[in-house]
C-alpha cells in the first residue's frame, strides 16, 4: 500500500494550492453560487482528510501485514510486542503529525465557536439594550447609527439589525431587498459555513489558500442570499440598495440617495461589490444541470477518495 | 406586559441620562414618571434590584457601595456601547472570529478611517 500515501499526499497538495486558485478565478460560480458553496467545503473536507490521511498511511506503512493494520493494533501486539524494525523515526514523526494536524483542526474549530458564541453573546445583549424593535417586522431591530448597515445575528432567536442610516438612505423596496437577503443567510445557516472556513483560515494562516476560501465563500454566500432576496423584491432594488449601502457615505450626507445602479462605482471592496451589482444587472443566466451535476459529483468523488484510502488502509 | 428586556433597556436609558448614577429608588421614580399617566404603575424595587444585578453580571451597570441605598452607574456612555457594536460589525476591531454576515462587506480603507473617525467623535460625545 506504498501507494496509497503517495496517492493522498498529490492530492492533499493539489487542494492546498491549484485547485482552490482555480476555483477562485473561475467565473461558473457566480452563476451557480450553491453549487460552487457545495464544491467550497469539499475541497476543505477532503483537503483536511488527505493531509492527515497521507501522514497516517505513510506512518503506518511497517505495520501492516495479512491482516491488516487496525487488527494488528488493535491486538495489543504493538504494546508488547517488538516495533516492527522498518518502523524508521520519519514514520513515527508522520504518525506523530497526523494526530497533531488533527488535533490541530478539530481544536480550532472548537476554539473559533466557542469564542464566536461567546462575542455573539455580548453583541445579542447590547443590541437589545440599545435598539429598538421595527413594529410589524419580527425579528427585525433599528439601531441609531448614521452609516446604512444591515446585518444579521444568528441564533436561537436569530435578529436582523437596520440601522437609521439605512432606513434614511433606501426606499420601501430596496428596504424589503436587505430584509429579504438578511433572512436567507439566516434561513440558509450561512454562519455556519463562514465559521468552518473562518476556523480553517485561523488553523492553517500560512496557507494563502485557507484566506483565498474564506473570501470566495463569503461572496458566494453573499450571491447566494441574493438570489433568495430576488425572488420577493425586483433585481433593480436589490443592485441598487447593494450599490447604495456599499457606496462612499458622509455623516449625516448620505452620498447615494438616488443613484441608479447602473452608474455606481462601488468604493467598498470594488471586486465583491462590483461582482454582486453586476450579475444582478446583466445575469450571467444559470449553469446547465449537466454542468451542476458533474460539478457535484465531482465533489463527492473528491471527499470519497481520501476516505475509501483511509477504510482501505485499517 | 413589560418583559425583562423592555425593562432592562429602560433603566440603562435612565442611567445614560444621569452621569451621577442613581439609587434603586429613584430609578423607580424616573421609571414610573417616564410612563404614560394611564399605564403608570409601581414598579417593586426588588424587580429593579433583579434587573440591575443583572445587567451589572453583563458588565454594563457598575454599583457603588460607598452610601446606602446602593447607586448605580452606566460602565459606558451609549455612544460607545453603539461604537463597540459597529467596530464589531465592520471589523474594525481586530482579534475577533466572529464574522457577522453583513448586507455589503468589505470596507475601503479610507471608508475605514472615516469609520474610524466618526466613531471616535460619537465615543467622546454623549
Amino acid at each position: 500500500m506504498a501507494g496509497a500515501w503517495i496517492g493522498l499526499a498529490v492530492l492533499a497538495l493539489a487542494l492546498a494550492w491549484p485547485v482552490p486558485i482555480a476555483l477562485s478565478k473561475a467565473a461558473w460560480p457566480a452563476r451557480a453560487p450553491g453549487t460552487a458553496l457545495a464544491l467550497w467545503q469539499a475541497v476543505a473536507l477532503s483537503g483536511g482528510l488527505s493531509m492527515i490521511g497521507a501522514l497516517l498511511a505513510f506512518g503506518l506503512t511497517p505495520f501492516e501485514n495479512d491482516l491488516g493494520v487496525a487488527s494488528t493494533l488493535l491486538s495489543g501486539h504493538i504494546l508488547d510486542g517488538p516495533v516492527p524494525a522498518q518502523a524508521g523515526a520519519l514514520q513515527i514523526v508522520s504518525l506523530a503529525g497526523a494526530v497533531v494536524l488533527g488535533l490541530h483542526l478539530v481544536l480550532s474549530l472548537a476554539t473559533t465557536a466557542a469564542n464566536t458564541a461567546r462575542e455573539r453573546h455580548r453583541h445579542r445583549a447590547l443590541i437589545e439594550l440599545l435598539s429598538s424593535p421595527l413594529q410589524g417586522s419580527p425579528g427585525t431591530r433599528m439601531l441609531d447609527f448614521p452609516a446604512p448597515v444591515a446585518y444579521c445575528l444568528p441564533g436561537v432567536r436569530s435578529i436582523t439589525v437596520l440601522t437609521e442610516g439605512l432606513v434614511r438612505v433606501l426606499d420601501a423596496a430596496q428596504l424589503r431587498a436587505v430584509l429579504a437577503h438578511e433572512r436567507a443567510h439566516l434561513r440558509q445557516y450561512h454562519h455556519l459555513v463562514l465559521l468552518a472556513f473562518k476556523a480553517w483560515n485561523i488553523a492553517l494562516p500560512w496557507f494563502p489558500i485557507a484566506n483565498r476560501a474564506e473570501k470566495a465563500v463569503a461572496l458566494l454566500v453573499e450571491m447566494l442570499a441574493d438570489d433568495d432576496a430576488r425572488r420577493e423584491v425586483d433585481d433593480a432594488s436589490l443592485a441598487t440598495a447593494i450599490a447604495i449601502v456599499g457606496s462612499p457615505w458622509r455623516d449625516g450626507d448620505p452620498a447615494a440617495s438616488a443613484i441608479a445602479a447602473d452608474e455606481i462605482v462601488p468604493e467598498a471592496d470594488p471586486e465583491t461589490l462590483g461582482a454582486r451589482v453586476s450579475r444582478l444587472i446583466s445575469p450571467p443566466g444559470s449553469l446547465s444541470r449537466a454542468a451542476r451535476a458533474l460539478v457535484l459529483t465531482s465533489g463527492v468523488a473528491l471527499v470519497a477518495a481520501p476516505v475509501a484510502v483511509l477504510v482501505a488502509l485499517v | 406586559m413589560i418583559t425583562l428586556g423592555v425593562l432592562e433597556r429602560s433603566v440603562m436609558n435612565a442611567l445614560w441620562e444621569s452621569p451621577d448614577g442613581l439609587s434603586a429608588p429613584e430609578l423607580g421614580e424616573r421609571l414610573v414618571a417616564a410612563e404614560a399617566p394611564a399605564k403608570r404603575r409601581e414598579l417593586a424595587t426588588t424587580t429593579l434590584l433583579t434587573v440591575l444585578s443583572r445587567l451589572e453580571s453583563k458588565g454594563f451597570v457598575s454599583r457603588s457601595r460607598a452610601t446606602r441605598p446602593h447607586r448605580y452607574h452606566a460602565v459606558n456612555s451609549r455612544s460607545e456601547h453603539t461604537a463597540e457594536l459597529m467596530h464589531e460589525v465592520l471589523q474594525l476591531a481586530p482579534d475577533r472570529d466572529d464574522a457577522l454576515a453583513r448586507f455589503v462587506g468589505g470596507v475601503s480603507p479610507t471608508e475605514a478611517e472615516t469609520l474610524r473617525r466618526l466613531l471616535a467623535s460619537r465615543g467622546t460625545g454623549n
